[in-house]
């Protein structure tokens, strides 16, 4: 960062010396890059090893990590800061501890649910990140808890005239001896042949008599040890923070997607190669390139994502990812859809005519919460329209949301528009987005479609977080207000909520037309419909596109219903805001993502009014219904009356 | 040595098994003769606890392994050989049978790698080799070596001939006649009666999840009306 080369003085008397700078430039960088890759690795492993076994994308890895940090800031005060055996005797301790957290979280929650549909799952894993951010937050507090320096190791060694800290050589070294040990512990012990073998076919191992919930456990041992000491070791260089769980999450993910699912050489490279892509980043710093200056420090928050984007695009399966069959025994069938039935059209016309007499009540409040739901429920149901009927789950659905109130503010602000025009400019601007970023999404499928979503919601979050100029940065903008005919919140209520039952009933309508049922086939079997010649990639663009079309449209009427946004709207946090309620209603039924939306937004609400403790609350409430429910509420609902009815059936039968 | 009464398994709604019941001897080859999709398979896979069975009664050596958990029912000496094959493409020949591996036990051959590979030579010479690169005889041979490793009492094997070439399929028999010379107790699945005629003592003949007939093979063999109606195509 100091010994940037300027660009300017003469050539000859200074290029030797700023040459000499320059590569003692690259390679502190380079060993910057390798000590930031140890503990990414670590994490990636534990979540790549878990993953293999169980096919459980563990969202709460983060949180284990995050708890990682915080336990070994703990544990290395209790055992005293100064002494050698205080800080080893702390990092160990906190790995072991936040192991046995995993041992618990396998044992009381997710043996449960192996069994469980996929998405389940990841509704479990998004509880757990909620209950362990909040038990974070009552252990230690709010702040920010800057770690001790590394007894025995604070000083720095002198490499090519530039200061390199003692404990950063220690951290080179983590990374290869973990990843060593990792591979004879999986090559050379029995324990880790009947690893490999039930990461293929778990079913078959258990009937040749291993006890897999034995060996389930103990592999979330492993994994949860792992993510525990890469967030430990990192105790000297970041202070322990509640945010860290969703951005190690994240970057873990783009880890171990860019290595290859379930590849442990992988995700070592992919830490390698994006450790020290963002190393360099930083190193490089600004640049100014024929007069505009370039901030590749600013590109660091998306540099792992653009790395993911390409590799994903190039090689779908990551750099050593191989084809992994669906874990035998996990529960897939999806039940087809009914029909939409008048008694059905009767009920949502009834639910709307209610809704529309809610202003009489003289409510204000109620008026806020229910636009609120409204908003949320037309989010929901596009991101159900991309994983139910369209088989393609996005973790990154927020940013078309985002993009939506963005275009709208823009669009008011910048352009100067009317208010109705500029609410149009929303589903344009996320349709946009859509189109570009569905493009490359089609092209995969699974937890790296997933991914790339992802990537790219990261990529938009990041560009507008970062751009001051346009978007008000992390700021956002104000003074979004409606016109004036819809200034009355009763008349904007009543607006909002025609347009989101409008768009909601479209969405429905569509599922059932020949379109969605060509969406269906093709999320069925790929293959079978593209042998009667249907071209499933392009109808899942398309498919893409319209959620993306509708999933801004509530943004827009999002930003004008609050007066302002923030980068907020479009970050990792609201996306799994609509899994969770997608998920909560469950993906089986149409109906199921305004159900979820609406206990959702007004669980949030009422919760967060009353405590501090929200997402715990929420949280537990959301592990209730996944063990005791897992179909999700709507599908909860269906299958009671449908176990009424067969009865009957069976009777008649008989 | 198992006994199968009034066994009714469903997958969903579909009916697959209705009260079955069959009987396995020690020391006998007992084959369970039925077309595609008659509901074999699944009789195996309810033994062995993949499927649960939504009704009857089943016990191993005077233990009831309904409701029981595969690997529970492994451990009683029950093994299982799949359809299917299944083995771990990414593990060599030897760990394969590494992840089979169980304690010896009474009453039942103890096997080792280096005694299996007197049974099935082929797999000697490619110990190292990953799973995934075998043949498709190489690979049931490796199967039913990989449930031996774990001793056991009663081997279920599902349709072993399936898919093998005649000579292959000859060699599959004599294997089978050497298990049972050892003591084991066999029940196997076919709809090949030529090789259940090679290797079976008694047969039942099961169609749409039903027992249609039992009795010794000479009297299927007796029997051409029997053979007409549920195992000619
Ligand atoms: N996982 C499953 N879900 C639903 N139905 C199934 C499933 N597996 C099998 N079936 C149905 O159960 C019936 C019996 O199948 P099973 O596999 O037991 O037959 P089988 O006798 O082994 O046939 P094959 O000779 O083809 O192996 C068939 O009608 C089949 O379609
Ligand atoms: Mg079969």
């Amino acid at each position: 960062m100091a010994a940037r080369p300027s660009g300017r003085g003469h050539f000859f008397p200074s290029f030797f010396p700023r040459v000499a700078a320059l590569l003692a430039n690259i390679v502190i960088q380079f060993m910057n890059g390798l000590a930031g890759a140890s503990s990414l690795f670590l994490v990636a492993a534990g979540l790549s090893i878990i993953f293999g076994v169980s096919r459980i994308v563990n969202f709460a890895h983060g949180s284990l990590y995050m708890l990682g940090v915080y336990l070994a800031y703990s544990l290395i005060e209790f055992f005293g800061r100064s002494s050698i055996f205080g800080f080893w005797g702390g990092v160990l301790g906190a790995a072991i501890a936040v192991g046995l957290i995993g041992v618990v979280i396998e044992v009381l929650v997710l043996r449960r649910i192996y069994r469980a549909p996929e998405l389940f799952q990841l509704l479990a894993t998004f509880a757990l990140v909620l209950v362990i951010k909040d038990a974070a937050l009552y252990f230690w507090g709010a702040e920010d808890l800057v770690g001790p320096r590394a007894a025995g190791l604070r000083g720095a060694v002198e490499i090519m005239g530039k200061r390199f800290p003692q404990y950063d050589l220690v951290l080179i070294a983590i990374g290869p001896l973990v990843l060593g040990l990792l591979w004879l512990l999986l090559n050379r012990t029995r324990w880790g042949t009947l690893v490999r073998a039930a990461t293929q076919d778990r079913e078959m191992v258990g009937a040749l008599g291993v006890n897999q919930s034995g060996l389930f456990t103990s592999v979330f041992f492993l994994g949860a040890f792992l993510a525990g000491l890469g967030g430990a070791v990192q105790i000297p260089r970041e202070p322990a923070q509640l945010m860290l769980d969703i951005t190690v999450i994240s970057d873990a993910f783009v880890v171990v997607v860019v290595g290859g699912m379930g590849s442990i050489g992988g995700a070592f490279l992919a830490a390698l190669l994006i450790a020290q892509a963002k190393a360099f980043c930083i190193g490089i710093g600004d640049v100014s390139i024929f007069g505009a200056t370039l901030s590749f420090t600013k590109f660091t928050l998306v540099v792992e994502f653009v790395i993911m984007a390409i590799v994903l695009v190039v090689r779908p399966l990551g750099l050593l990812g191989k084809l992994q069959g669906a874990q035998r025994g996990a529960a897939t069938v999806e039940p087809p859809l009914y029909p939409l039935t008048r008694p059905f059209w009767i009920a949502v016309v009834g639910l709307v005519a209610l809704l529309a007499l809610m202003p009489l009540g003289g409510d204000d409040y109620l008026l806020v919460l229910l636009i609120d739901i409204a908003v949320f429920s037309v989010f929901a149901a596009t991101l159900h329209f991309l994983m139910g009927p369209s088989g393609m789950v996005s973790f990154g659905h927020a940013a078309y949301f985002g993009l939506g109130c963005y275009g709208a503010a823009l669009a008011l602000l910048k352009l100067k528009l009317p208010m109705e025009l500029a609410l149009l400019a929303a589903p344009l601007a996320s349709g946009l987005g859509a189109l570009v970023f569905g493009w490359f999404c089609v092209r995969l499928s699974g937890v790296y479609l997933a991914m790339l979503t992802l990537a790219f919601a990261q990529i938009s979050w990041s560009v507008i977080y970062q751009w001051d100029a346009f978007t008000g940065g992390s700021n956002g903008l104000v003074g979004l207000w409606p016109s004036e005919w819809l200034k009355d919140r009763t008349a904007f209520y009543l607006f909002t909520l025609a347009l989101c039952a409008a768009s909601i009933i479209f969405l429905w309508r569509v599922v059932h037309a020949p379109f969605g049922y060509v969406l269906r086939a093709g999320r069925d079997s790929a293959l079978r419909a593209d042998a009667i010649g249907i071209d499933v990639r392009r109808f899942q663009w398309y498919g893409f596109i319209l959620a993306g079309v509708f999933a801004g449209l509530a943004g827009g009427l999002f930003a004008f219903s609050k007066g302002s946004i923030s980068p907020e709207t479009l970050a990792v946090s609201r996306s799994v805001d609509g899994l969770v309620m997608v998920l909560l209603g469950g993906v089986q039924t149409l109906t199921g993502p305004v159900a979820g939306a609406a206990v959702f937004t007004w669980l949030q609400d009422s919760i967060a009014r009353n405590t501090e403790y929200w997402r715990a609350i929420l949280g537990l409430a959301i592990l209730v219904i996944v063990l005791a429910f897992p179909q999700g509420i709507a599908g909860f609902l269906k299958q009671a009356t449908a176990r009424f009815t067969s009865a009957r059936e069976r009777e008649v039968v008989r | 040595m198992l006994t199968i009464e009034g066994l009714n398994t469903y997958y969903g709604r579909a009916h697959i098994l209705a009260d079955l019941a069959l009987q396995a001897n020690p020391g006998e080859v007992v084959v369970l003769l039925g077309r595609n999709g008659a509901g074999k398979s699944t009789t195996m896979k309810s033994v062995i606890g993949m499927v649960p069975a939504q009704s009857g009664a089943m016990t191993f050596d005077g233990t009831r392994i309904d409701r029981m958990a595969s690997h529970h029912i492994a451990r009683l000496g029950l093994g299982y050989v799949p359809e299917e094959r299944r083995i771990f493409t990414d593990l060599t020949v030897m760990e394969n049978l590494a992840v089979g591996k169980q304690p010896p036990r009474d009453g039942a051959p103890t096997w080792t790698p280096e005694r299996l590979f007197e049974l099935f030579p082929n797999l000697g010479r490619m110990k190292d080799r990953p799973g995934g690169r075998m043949s498709g005889g190489e690979q049931q041979m490796l199967t039913i070596a990989r449930t031996l490793m774990g001793n056991p009492r009663l081997i279920l094997l599902d349709e072993p001939s399936e898919g093998l070439a005649p000579v292959i399929v000859e060699q599959m028999a004599k294997t089978i006649l050497q298990l049972k010379d050892e003591g084991l107790c066999v029940l196997l699945s076919e709809q090949n009666l030529h090789f259940a005629q090679m290797v079976a003592d008694r047969a039942y003949i099961i169609e749409k999840g039903r027992i249609r007939y039992s009795g010794t093979m000479a009297e299927l063999a007796a029997n051409a009306a029997v053979r007409e109606q549920y195992l000619s195509v």
